[in-house]
């Protein structure tokens, strides 16, 4: 799960081309909530099986971990390093995997995409890179007899996928309202323990992840022009008309 | 001569118009080379070679639609070794997505996303990106491997350049991966008859005031006037009125037609990040502080029970 910019605050770009996470307050990424209450779901039909939470990301991250540990996750695994910064897709898939696999696990739940980068590809990279099946962009999740099937709403059809764990899945926000820390579960969330690892715990080379060793360069980023608003009519009868007029004049008509 | 891998989105052998899109833009960096999975490679060969495929590589095999996304990397793989490209092109898709990111973790390369526009350079391609709900244009390079870029649907206007399109069958050895994920039931989607959302020059889409799954009639038949496919804001899908695969957003189908009228939507950060690359942009909502009409190019303060319908009539009246 990852932290992200508020996507309803005014995100930007810092000098370097990375997202500036220092303008906008940063929160658990929405779609990954419900990642979250998907593994306790399936943990809690599992015999109570442990939910450890992982995420890469600067130290105010760590925010992140306590807001699913408060929800109900039993331990939390913090990657921080500073030569992390400004890693694309490749570089933190590779780093993700790697704490994947120190971790351990049976079953891998993401989110569909992150709310601030939108890639939907980290899924996808972690099973190819952890080698376990993927069964993605699930909006129904069962896990059981070691099997996990699930639905997956696409444009073409809905189809019913199954797999056997381990395995790796991810969940739409289509899944199942994810429910709010209880004041009991926030206060417990303080005493669950957080590791902490860097790049040396998980044998990964620094020359190869972060800015430096991305594999994808932004050359230029500009805001886009603001849309300059248009004609603003109000309705007296006959505003139909009058937008038709418009229609007609952009030869949509 | 350098050559640009292509991947092929069809239905059943029906090319779908972002790959006539991806073929367009290819051609500006190479000459591109078509990878057609699954059958009526023979026939879409004819399609993908008019507008521009030198080579159409097929293969088919029931193992793409019994399994999840790997087989389909594997066949890509198998072109990608065959031809050694100078790039991999993939459409935008939910599963075009994965499909590149596995390919890109295979061979090494680093991949971007959601590209709406693709230049050549002399250090390889240059992709336009929108980015932070389309608040940003970025262009970005892949600077580490063969680049692997996806591309959104109405990123460029398919142009034919008839090429040879020679079909030839591509040697795929499945990987032991490649059965991981069983496909176990597969229930087509019933067709609208309207165009595809992400693919439609023209969307038309209803939110929260819209009031009720029966309304939505309106929108439809605003649609139909006009030819356009019909969308939805989160508020009026998680209330039941109308399907998901129709949303509008973030976590929906981000679109960019020609012309994009949203009717009783307010225009939410995550609304807009779906919508705001339309050319033009028109609202019809009952409340003047509306977010959405900070966007919009024309901008109806009205109730849209009245508004909707009354254009209707106007546009077939038009139309005649
Ligand atoms: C992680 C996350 C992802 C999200 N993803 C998406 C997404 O993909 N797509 C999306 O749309 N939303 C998404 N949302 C939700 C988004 O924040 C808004 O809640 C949603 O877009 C609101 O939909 P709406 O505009 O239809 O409803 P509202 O905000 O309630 O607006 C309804 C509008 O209709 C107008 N209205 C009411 N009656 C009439 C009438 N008779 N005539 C004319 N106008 C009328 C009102 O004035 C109002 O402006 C997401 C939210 C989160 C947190
Ligand atoms: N830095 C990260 N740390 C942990 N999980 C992440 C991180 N980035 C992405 N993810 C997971 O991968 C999913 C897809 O991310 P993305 O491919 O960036 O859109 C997210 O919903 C998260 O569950």
């Amino acid at each position: 799960m990852k932290y992200v910019p508020d996507a309803t605050g005014d995100r930007h770009f810092a000098d370097d081309l990375t997202t500036d996470r220092d303008a906008v307050d940063g929160l658990l990424s929405e779609l990954d909530e419900y990642a979250v209450e998907q593994a306790l779901q399936i943990a809690k039909d599992a015999n109570d099986a442990e939910v450890t939470v992982v995420t890469v990301g600067p130290e105010d991250a760590r925010e992140a971990v306590r807001k699913a540990l408060s929800m109900g996750a039993d331990r939390g695994v913090h990657v921080e390093d500073d030569d992390i910064h400004g890693s694309d897709a490749m570089g933190t898939s590779l780093i993700l995997a790697k704490a994947i696999e120190k971790t351990g696990y049976d079953l891998v739940v993401t989110g569909m995409a992150s709310t601030d980068g939108t890639m939907g590809v980290l899924p996808a990279m972690l099973a190819e890179r952890l080698g376990v099946p993927q069964v993605t962009y699930l909006s129904e999740v069962n896990v059981a007899d070691g099997k996990v099937t699930g639905r997956r709403d696409g444009d073409v059809a809905s189809e019913e996928l199954e797999a056997a764990l381990p395995a790796l899945v991810s969940v739409t926000d289509q899944s199942g309202e994810a429910r709010y820390p209880s004041f009991k579960g926030i206060m417990a969330a303080k005493k669950k323990p957080v590791e902490s690892l860097d790049l040396d715990d998980l044998g990964i080379e620094a020359a190869g992840v972060g800015l430096g060793g991305a594999w994808t360069k932004v050359e230029d980023a500009a805001p886009r022009p603001a849309r300059v608003q248009g004609t603003i009519v109000t309705d007296e009868g006959a505003g139909a008309k009058q937008l038709a007029e418009f229609l007609a004049g952009q030869k949509f008509i | 001569m350098t050559e640009v891998l292509v991947y092929v989105d069809h239905v059943g052998g029906a090319v779908r118009k972002p790959t006539l899109e991806l073929l367009t833009l290819a051609r500006r960096i190479g000459d591109p080379v078509a990878v057609h999975l699954g059958p009526g490679g023979a026939a879409a060969a004819k399609t993908l070679a008019e507008y521009g495929a030198v080579k159409v590589l097929t293969h088919e095999a029931a193992e793409f639609a019994d399994y999840l996304v790997v087989p389909k990397v594997d066949a890509l793989q198998a072109a990608y070794d065959a031809v050694s490209p100078a790039a991999v092109l993939v459409p935008s898709s939910a599963e075009g997505k994965e499909i590149a990111a596995r390919l890109a973790v295979r061979i090494g390369s680093g991949i971007i996303t959601d590209a709406v526009d693709l230049e050549n350079s002399d250090d390889g391609p240059v992709a336009t990106q929108s980015v932070f709900a389309a608040a940003f244009t970025t262009k970005s390079r892949v600077s580490r491997g063969t680049p692997v870029i996806t591309v959104k649907p109405n990123s460029a206007t398919p142009e034919t350049a008839p090429a040879a399109g020679a079909v030839d069958e591509l040697a795929v050895t499945f990987s032991e991966a490649a059965t991981g994920t069983k496909v176990t039931a597969r229930n087509p989607r019933e067709s609208s008859g309207r165009p595809e959302l992400t693919e439609a020059a023209i969307v038309v889409s209803g939110g929260r005031g819209v009031s009720g799954a029966d309304n939505f009639s309106l929108i439809e038949a605003l649609a139909d006037s006009l030819g356009a496919a019909v969308g939805a804001s989160r508020a009026a899908v998680d209330a039941g009125w109308y399907p998901h695969t129709n949303q509008v957003g973030q976590t929906g189908k981000q679109v960019s037609p020609q012309l994009y009228i949203a009717a009783g939507i307010s225009g939410a950060i995550q609304h807009r990040a779906g919508m705001q690359t339309a050319k033009t942009i028109v609202a019809i909502n009952k409340d003047e502080e509306a977010p959405i009409f900070e966007l919009v190019d024309y901008g109806v303060v009205g109730d849209l029970f009245d508004v909707v319908p009354a254009l209707t009539e106007e546009v077939k009246t038009r139309k005649g």
